[in-house]
């Protein structure tokens, strides 16, 4: 019934104590100054080339995601957010993940389980927009795109949150 | 928010450099200078148009686990349980959802095998069933928002 998570890609990275601290280090935040990998650098008593290295290296490992801003989307006027799911055939989940994922209002696409009888759906996008009918047009927009290959499918959206800490590794 | 306010909230979702001036070089394509981009993203952060600037850790890749699980709970027992819930230090986010699955979290641990035994707990604790949904394959994590 379901797949196996074969597809899933194992890293073979194993943190040193140093990427460990790297992590601890900078996973609230990067410096605001002018050289903020040195200034790290001097934290964990080594020389910024080090800092530079490990981080390019955990980046190429896909540890590292990206570098970036988190916006607040709610203070962007991105108020709408709706997980969508999808029941599609198993086969074909990677072309049409893929697809899905490549939508400019998907922020995230995951092939998860399903859990019948009570839950059907196997993939999982969730979508963003300013208002209701915008999120709306955007799921008319998936179901077109799946066509036959759409067997069912729900749109959860979130009435409040309950916790929102995200994950710290340990000090 | 200004248009270079815009400029910077858009390039910088994308990436930013590893090299010993990021910001200098991150300053170029948007026409200011380092110090106006450092000033800059020190206020959006304090303001709060961003929650975060730093590297982005996938920690699945370096040895941990995530996944998400779902839950189905009467209405009358929401919030005891969403207490119960919450206490787990595991759990990273909550959603109230508007479904028969009503409750969504995220659990994050350093090491996978931690996962089953909170979800266990989760179950003692609360007397409902977990339904468990790891990512089985990841297609596009973009969380780009153009202003």
């Amino acid at each position: 019934m379901n797949t196996s998570p074969t597809a899933q890609t194992h890293s073979t990275f194993q943190p040193s104590e140093l990427d460990r601290k790297l992590i601890v280090a900078t996973q609230e935040g990067l410096p605001l100054t002018p050289r903020p990998y040195l200034e790290i650098a001097e934290q964990l008593g080594v020389t910024e080339d080090e800092i530079i290295t490990r981080m390019q290296r955990m980046q190429d490992m896909g540890v590292i995601r990206r570098i970036a801003v988190v916006p607040d989307h709610y203070k962007l006027g991105y108020t709408l957010n709706g997980m969508t799911v999808w029941d599609v055939p198993d086969d074909m989940i990677n072309t049409l993940g893929r697809k899905l994922g490549s939508l400019d209002f998907v922020s995230h696409c995951y092939h998860r389980p399903r859990h019948l009888p009570d839950w059907p759906h196997n993939l999982f996008a969730m979508v963003h927009g300013r208002t209701q009918a915008e999120v709306d047009e955007h799921i008319q927009s998936i179901v077109e795109l799946l066509d036959e290959n759409n067997r069912g499918h729900d749109v959860l959206f979130s009435k409040r949150i309950l916790k929102k800490t995200g994950l710290r590794i340990k000090k | 928010m200004d248009e270079i306010d815009r400029k910077i909230i858009n390039q910088l979702q994308r990436g930013f450099p590893i090299c010993p001036r990021p910001y200098e070089e991150a300053a170029k394509p948007l026409g200011i200078t380092e110090a106006e981009l450092i000033q800059r993203i020190e206020s959006l952060l304090e303001n709060k148009t961003l929650t975060r600037f730093g590297p982005m850790y996938q920690i699945e890749k370096a040895g941990g686990a995530f996944t998400l699980a779902a839950m189905s709970i009467p209405e009358d027992e929401f919030d005891k349980v969403a207490e119960q819930v919450n206490q787990f230090p595991e759990i990273a986010h909550n959603y109230e959802r508007d479904h028969k699955l009503n409750m969504w979290f995220v659990l994050g641990t350093e090491n996978p095998n931690e996962i089953t035994s909170t979800i266990q707990r989760i179950e003692e604790t609360t007397g409902y069933k977990v339904y468990n949904m790891p990512k089985l394959e990841e297609f596009y994590v973009g969380l780009y928002f153009p202003v």
